[in-house]
């Protein structure tokens, strides 16, 4: 277990630096140099063509469709999108890799130079550089069996899925990020849900970070911080930390970074400069392979493939059908919605603004579909260790409010109903019927049960008649239990001030 | 009877079995007799497909007699040299490393070559994955010259020249990455075309180096090789750097060849100096005859053409040695464990120890170096350079000449084992046929005669701006039309009798 220093302390010795590599995988239908399906379940070794095997003599073909996605990602990203781009031969032997090399972009990607707004849990706005936008392949899995830990270190041999080589990439490399300060875990978990976000509304992958449609590496090194006045100390040496498949990990992971490269530096060492891959159970991370920057891939430009020339024409067309940039759109909403700063911030550290945006565009009130996805919904998430967005659908939440608008259902019952239909029983109209839960709306039914509490408590019923109408609770407190809570108090309320004047003496 | 069969040309043949004169069996049956008779002297084949060949000939048989409309050169016979992936025929590329490999797809010009209805006779030798001038770097043994069998036949496709040249096929799919179809058909006699780059799709050709590597014809006669050419032309959508040109007929060009006001070019850097004089003489012949046919001949300046192979030996190796890569066990080919298990990189590295030749590894290892950090500017980058450079001084002398001419190859064939010794000078012998491949435009070898010194076959060497392919075939068919009239027969028809050769060889020990 490695020495961690205490993380306000960290911060008060060094300074952290940022840096990410982001891999999306686009949801095209077909992979990025063949027209195998782009899908990587099922049978292994099924969704393959001899382009993905690498077969002798094969040669790849760049899915038009997959430039679309990276030059609608690249302006979202507000990159210039460069005239002529260029794929690279990346040459590296791992059996994962049908070819031995990757087909990649290296000094020529489709996009470069652009910033992407983040908004912290605080507040704090904060503009991340992005370096470059380019276009790759995935590779193959590995899997190592017979070994203890799955992985490559003492497994007795390693099987390979070829489907998923091939799948079509675009990785967002940031500049380095400086300036992040005690925010950085927080900008690390904000930075990639933004990308998230913005990948979610380009449509261009499902971006689900569970399945890998996106992985974040993250690379931060510590400089130490020097006296006001003097120069400021050279960066330090950076770990990239692999594995990071979810948001929360994204934070962790760079806070435990901090934390264990400073109490290294602190006590003299040196920081190697290594893959870091993160432990999700333990919360730690744990050495991988070195990295040098030495590292010797032999880029060449790719002989198989012609430049990637996208006309003026076609990159204006997909800037115009540009989504609303997630930071643009949060601002919107909160002023459409009439929501205060706590209430959107709340929503927004949630991570559940689409799921909000779907409801109330199902029907709900915005107020309502906030209350239900950031209160009982989340709630329950929480306590089953799953996504809020697992659960139920928007438009299940947008019915349910709806039953409550119509009088159907009281809170209460509502939250019966929501139970229900994240147990599987149905759409809520379903659940409110199988289990009988609708208030009676049937005021006969209602009149006949207050006929008979006024008329079993007559001192009630007559300090009612004398005008003190806040008596009526007692009765109408009985009704409710008679009816087993299935009544709206509010019209119980009104019929029994009716009926205590309508009752005969 | 069925032994003339393999004398005849493609067209003719051809126009045999469309006639119904001759059954496409018939004429298969015929080619793998004669295969049969001279393979033990000349081993132009990797392998021979006798019963696939045979199945489908009597496939075309059966389509024609139901009076289907086939294809001109359906039922004709041809040979496919082994860098083509092949669906049910192995296919080695020359090296130990893929033997036995059999592709479940085929190349995109197989695809043309079967829709056509051609009869494959089988697989070619060639030096291992196309590096070499001589076959000698086959891993299978070398491809010995039906005009001397104790010379070589050219490389890397010798084995499709010799077998085009010994008559064991009319014609036959060669590969020219820096004049492997060519400098085979300048020693054997044959006729050979490197298109256009793009003009034919390099899907399923086992990639030497991408961006210099073209698949082509060789045949007897120049309508011969623009009937294939006209087979396997054409843009693919799997070969992205395939060009989407729409092709005009070269059998067409053959056929209205006309030298009258064509300029042609002759390139001043590739003659002389370490030319053979034979070369030379049979050189300034044809050109005196184009001259008298109304050919405007002149000279042309290529200055860059000296660092031509400086440059190729750096592009070459750099693509190969990541085109190599792929051989490692782990998805086809040899796997070789190494003593007592180890990781999978020791695998790796004990199946390319052991499958790979010594040229292969050679190669491997410039390209590598090549691309390496630290010295990628001063040896891939500046080879880059030089082929812009070469790019341009076609361009200038494109200006004023329609064609440009040189000896295809310095010399007529060496003998085998002269040059396996001397990598450098082996490299040179592909001086003249270099700069079409780094420049991607397309270039012919047509026989000019027999040099004095050595009675052995010269080629000459016609090269034209990229897509115009058709000029080449007018060019060479109007210079072979003047030549055979000055001979009164084709060349070939002077060559050894093989399978009298053949027999001497074997008394003699000499195979």
């Amino acid at each position: 277990m490695a020495k961690l220093m205490d993380y306000d302390r960290a911060l008060e010795l060094f300074e952290p630096v940022l840096g990410f590599e982001v891999h999306i995988e686009l949801s095209t239908k077909t992979k990025m140099f063949s027209d195998a399906p782009n899908y990587f379940g099922g049978e292994p070794n099924t969704n393959i063509t001899p382009v993905d095997l690498g077969l002798p003599g094969s040669l790849p073909v760049v899915n038009g469709q997959a430039v679309r996605y990276a030059i609608s990602l690249g302006l979202a990203l507000g990159c210039s999108i460069a005239p002529t781009s260029r794929f690279a031969r990346k040459n590296y032997f791992y059996p994962d890799l049908a070819k031995n090399y990757q087909i990649s972009q290296s000094d020529e990607p489709i996009a470069f130079a652009g910033s992407v707004e983040v908004e912290l849990p605080n507040g704090r706005l904060f503009t991340v550089p992005i370096e470059r936008a380019h276009m790759e392949e995935d590779a193959g899995k590995l899997t190592h069996v017979g070994g203890a830990t799955g992985r490559i270190q003492g497994a007795e041999y390693s099987l390979v899925d070829y489907n998923r080589a091939g799948v079509p990439l675009v990785e967002i490399v940031t500049d380095i990020i400086y300036g992040a300060e005690a925010d950085a875990p927080e900008l690390a978990k904000a930075y990639v849900s933004t990308i998230r976000d913005i990948v979610v509304g380009l449509g261009i992958s499902e971006a689900r970070m569970e399945r890998g449609n996106l992985r974040c590496d993250a690379n931060i090194s510590l400089r130490r911080r020097t006296p006001e006045g003097e120069p400021p100390a050279p960066l330090g040496t950076r770990t990239e930390t692999k594995n990071v498949n979810s948001l929360r990990s994204v934070e962790r992971a760079i806070r435990y970074e901090i934390q264990r490269q400073a109490a290294i530096l602190d006590d003299g060492g040196t920081i190697t400069q290594e893959t870091r891959h993160w432990h999700e159970d333990t919360g730690q991370t744990s050495a991988g392979r070195p990295k040098s920057d030495a590292d010797d891939y032999r880029y060449f430009p790719e002989p198989d493939l012609l430049p990637v020339v996208p006309s003026p024409e076609l990159i204006e067309e997909l800037r115009a059908a540009l989504p609303e940039a997630p930071a643009i759109r949060r601002r919107r909403l909160k002023t459409e919605w009439n929501f205060t700063d706590l209430e959107f911030q709340d929503l927004t550290n949630s991570g559940l603004v689409n799921e909000v945006i779907d409801t109330v565009a199902a029907g709900a009130s915005p107020a309502s579909a906030r209350k239900w996805w950031t209160g009982e919904i989340a709630r329950t998430a929480n306590a089953q260790g799953v996504d809020a967005t697992t659960l139920v659908t928007p438009l299940q939440v947008a019915q349910l409010v709806a039953l409550v608008d119509a009088g159907t259902l009281t809170d209460r019952l509502a939250r019966q109903v929501l139970e229900g239909v994240i147990a599987g029983e149905g759409t809520p109209q379903q659940v409110v019927d199988a289990r009988g839960l609708a208030v009676v709306s049937d005021d006969g039914a209602l009149i006949a049960a207050i006929d008979e509490a006024l008329q079993s408590q007559p001192d009630v019923l007559a300090k009612i008649r004398d005008g003190k109408v806040q008596a009526a609770g007692a009765v109408i407190g009985a009704v409710m239990k008679a009816m087993k809570g299935q009544a709206d108090a509010a019209r119980v309320r009104e019929l029994v001030l009716e009926r205590a004047t309508a009752l005969p003496e | 009877m069925t032994s003339d069969l393999t004398r005849l040309t493609a067209d003719a043949l051809a126009a045999k079995l469309a006639s119904k004169e001759v059954s496409s069996v018939e004429a298969t049956q015929a080619h793998l007799d004669r295969i049969a008779a001279v393979e033990g002297a000349v081993h132009a084949f990797l392998h021979v497909a006798s019963d696939s060949a045979l199945a489908e000939a009597a496939d075309i048989d059966r389509r024609r007699a139901a009076g289907e409309q086939l294809h001109p050169l359906a039922g004709v016979p041809i040979a496919i040299k082994d860098v083509i992936v092949t669906k049910g025929m192995p296919t080695t590329s020359g090296s130990k490393i893929l033997e036995g490999w059999v592709p479940p797809y085929d190349a995109t010009v197989m695809t043309k070559l079967r829709a056509a209805g051609l009869v494959s006779l089988g697989k070619t030798n060639m030096d291992e994955f196309a590096m070499g001038s001589s076959t000698e770097h086959s891993a299978y043994g070398p491809t010995h010259n039906p005009w001397d069998l104790e010379r070589i036949p050219g490389g890397s496709g010798g084995g499709s020249a010799a077998a085009v040249a010994a008559f064991e096929a009319p014609f036959a799919l060669g590969s020219d990455t820096g004049g492997s179809i060519r400098q085979p058909a300048h020693v054997t006699g044959t006729v050979g075309l490197k298109p256009t780059y793009g003009g034919v799709s390099r899907y399923g050709a086992i990639a030497l180096a991408s961006s210099l590597d073209q698949i082509g014809p060789v045949s007897r006669t120049v309508l011969d090789s623009a009937l294939l050419h006209d087979v396997i032309g054409g843009h693919d959508p799997r070969d992205s750097t395939s060009l989407t040109d729409v092709w005009p007929s070269f059998a067409e060009a053959v056929r209205n060849a006309d030298v009258a006001g064509l300029r042609i070019g002759v390139i001043k850097e590739l003659q002389g100096d370490g030319f053979q004089p034979g070369v030379m003489e049979r050189f300034r012949e044809a050109l005196a005859l184009l001259e008298g046919a109304g050919a405007i001949i002149t000279e042309v300046e290529l200055p860059s053409v000296e660092h031509a192979i400086a440059a190729y030996y750096l592009i070459m190796p750099a693509e190969a040695s990541s085109n190599l890569a792929k051989f490692d066990s782990v998805r086809f080919g040899l796997r070789v464990n190494p003593k007592g298990g180890g990781t999978v990189e020791d695998v790796m590295s004990a199946t390319r120890e052991q499958g790979f030749g010594a040229e292969t590894k050679r190669r491997i290892i410039l390209g590598t170096y090549a691309l390496s950090a630290g010295y990628y500017d001063a040896y891939y980058g500046s080879a880059q350079k030089v082929r812009t450079l070469v790019q341009r001084d076609f361009a200038a002398a494109f200006a004023n000449a329609d064609v440009l001419v040189s000896p295809t190859a310095p010399t007529t064939a060496f003998k085998l084992g002269e040059k396996t010794g001397d990598p450098l000078s082996m490299y040179l012998n592909d001086i003249a046929t270099i700069p079409a491949n780094l420049a991607g435009i397309p270039g012919i070898s047509v026989p000019a005669g027999l040099a004095a010194e050595d009675g052995l076959p010269v080629g000459i060497q016609f090269l034209a701006p990229a897509r115009e392919d058709a000029r080449l075939y007018g060019v060479a068919a109007a210079l072979e039309a003047l030549l055979e009239q000055k001979w009164g027969h084709t060349l070939l028809s002077q060559a050894p009798d093989l399978s009298f050769s053949e027999m001497n060889a074997t008394d003699e020990g000499a195979v």
